[in-house]
């Protein structure tokens, strides 16, 4: 019995969430009295693990497995659950995570709980706290199978740091990549993405035209984050869809939120709640969204946020 | 082609959120119900391959006899024929088998779903079927083209999109992207009229067995007043956001 937890990297490189699901595992496995095992993918260096709990990584390293295969990766994650005897399977949130959970579920004959906020608050029977209705409320849930499977929110547990090591061990599962295959990979590299980031810039249709994104971008820059937009602003082709945030957008779970020139609509809203801290820049102090903010200005964008910016850039001036 | 495309049938998205019987049920009182956003994308999607490709197109959904007008307006959108698998639906693998169900008795060659439902967001239905049905998979889907029994797809991911091959059988996760919104039908009266002639066959379940079970429902705790800084003031914010909510 143990608890296996998938830590996704990148070009060799653990992703934050890795430790995420880590830190969730380690704390499942002290619930059930055993320990954590992790399973990686052409990962370069897994000691970094033992800092958030496991005890112990199956390292895989294949060529095969360079490119994302979600069968295949699930398949390889399902290899390492039954060497493991495995009763709980932690996974991130990611679009990868969650692109293969549910094949892993039907694999393992697993009952699968998505978006899980918090360690599970009984364990018999296993009952977790996820989030359902975008946000808008959460469900207890309960899996009723032998092995589970639990998909962990982003950036709702936290990270825990432990004083252990990990031993690794390599696994050499069999890998079938066929089905599917990437064709090209259309990403920035230097950009920090929305699913990633700590810190998300959001620009509505109160920005009036594309023209005016130059000072969100600067914003973002400064901050380090990561660039978003309401729906109309996708719709209308101001910035790609792939910025739309919101209910049929892509969900937003970072440690602060600023929006500016939106208004707060409930489907907008709803995408964003988990978002730790909000921001709300809007000249109207009717907007929904100052309902929903922690910090509100109530202003002209154009005047609040290229001061924004320079107040920002002098308090990282003076904090470097 | 035959095309079966997956309808979930949930609150509209400016529903007020509240339960019932202790908090373990969803209060449908005054809610309306919509075609899920995602599988509407997808369904509108299928409408072009009839079109332009020529396919036959069947909605599914899985669920009680109050889904029936949901299944309705997507006849009225153009559908050709649909399915009610008369049970409730009550966690994903459960829905994902009884609809492996309908693809493997239908024969279909593409299947589309959409990446989640907005009520219960779990996002296991489409891969589940897919796994269950031995049929490829490919989700967050915001292209899809189809060349005999060779489709080509692209899928965002976190920071960007990425374009695969592969083949027929085929299950998709769809959203926005698969068709723009302003391509969304709504349906005219001569849509309606016909829908009411189309068939809507109400299939029984195989009553396949759930493995999660909802025990109860909260709701997020009240938030706080917003604390307003005025835009003379901006120095404020930037101390506000760096001492007191330490996100910067
Ligand atoms: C089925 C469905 C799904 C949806 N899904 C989503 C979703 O996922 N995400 C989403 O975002 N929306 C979604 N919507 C749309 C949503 O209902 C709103 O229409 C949308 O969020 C509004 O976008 P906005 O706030 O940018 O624009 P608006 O509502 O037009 O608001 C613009 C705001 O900018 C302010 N403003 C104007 N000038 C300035 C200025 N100079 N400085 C500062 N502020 C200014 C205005 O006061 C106003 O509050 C959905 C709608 C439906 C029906």
């Amino acid at each position: 019995m143990s608890v296996l937890v998938y830590t996704e990297s990148e070009q060799g490189k653990f992703k934050k969430t890795a430790f995420e699901v880590a830190s969730y595992a380690k704390a499942v496995a002290q619930q059930l009295g055993t320990n954590v095992t992790a399973i990686t993918i052409n990962a370069a260096d897994a000691s970094e693990l033992g800092n958030y709990g496991v005890d112990k990584v199956l390292q895989v390293n294949n060529a095969e497995l360079e490119k994302f295969n979600a069968n295949a990766y699930a398949s390889v994650i399902e290899q390492a659950a039954k060497h493991e005897n495995a009763t709980v399977v932690v996974v991130s949130s990611s679009a990868d995570s969650k692109y293969l959970a549910p094949m892993l579920a039907i694999k393992l004959d697993a009952g699968y709980a998505s978006n899980v906020v918090e360690a599970p608050s009984n364990t018999a029977p296993f009952t977790v706290k996820r989030t359902a209705f975008t946000n808008k409320a959460f469900n207890m849930t309960s899996i009723t199978t032998d092995v589970k499977i639990v998909g962990v929110s982003k950036n709702a547990f936290g990270l825990v740091e432990s004083s252990g090591s990990a031993s690794s061990e390599d696994f050499s599962p069999s890998v079938d990549t066929s089905g599917v295959t990437v064709q090209s990979v259309d990403k920035a590299t230097d950009k920090v993405t929305i699913a990633d980031a700590e810190i998300v810039v959001s620009g509505g249709r109160g920005l009036k035209g594309p023209e005016n994104w130059r000072m969100v971008e600067e914003l973002a820059e400064v901050l380090g984050a990561a660039t978003a937009c309401s729906k109309p602003v996708s719709d209308l082709g101001w910035r790609p869809h792939s910025e739309h945030v919101g209910q049929t957008g892509k969900p937003v779970a970072s440690n602060l939120y600023i929006a500016i020139g939106i208004s707060g609509a409930i489907q907008h809203l709803a995408g964003i709640n988990a978002s730790k801290v909000k921001v709300v820049i809007n000249t109207d102090p009717e907007a929904p969204f100052f309902k929903a903010a922690d910090y509100g200005v109530v202003g002209d964008a154009f005047e609040v946020v290229p001061t924004l910016i320079e107040k920002l850039k002098a308090f990282k001036a003076q904090n470097a | 082609m035959k095309i079966l495309v997956c309808i979930s049938h949930v609150p509209d998205t400016t529903s007020k959120i509240n339960f019932t019987e202790g908090d373990t049920k969803f209060d449908t009182n005054g809610v309306q119900f919509v075609i899920n956003p995602n599988d509407e994308f997808g369904l509108t999607r299928a409408m072009w391959f009839k079109e332009k490709q020529g396919a036959n197109v069947t909605v599914v959904n899985v669920g009680g006899p109050e889904t029936e007008p949901t299944l309705r307006k997507a006849l009225a959108i153009g559908a050709d024929a649909a399915i009610r698998v008369n049970t409730e639906a009550k966690d994903g693998v459960q829905v994902a088998k009884e609809l492996a169900n309908v693809v493997s008795q239908g024969g279909y060659d593409l299947v589309i779903a959409g990446r989640e439902s907005i009520d219960y967001n779990g996002g296991m239905v489409p891969g589940m079927l897919a796994t269950l049905a031995n049929a490829n998979f490919v989700t967050n889907c915001i292209n899809l083209e189809v060349d005999g029994t060779n489709a080509t797809a692209t899928r965002e991911i976190d920071g960007g999109k990425e374009t695969v091959s592969t083949s027929l059988p085929l299950v998709i996760g769809g959203q926005k992207g698969l068709v723009e919104e302003s391509d969304l039908r709504i349906p005219n009266m001569r849509g309606i009229m016909m829908a009411r002639k189309k068939p809507l066959t109400i299939l029984d379940p195989i009553n396949a067995s759930v493995e999660t079970s909802s025990v109860q429902f909260e709701k997020p705790a009240p938030k706080g007043a917003v604390t307003l800084v005025d835009p003379d003031n901006i120095d404020e914010l930037v101390n506000l956001l760096h001492n007191e909510a330490k996100v910067i």
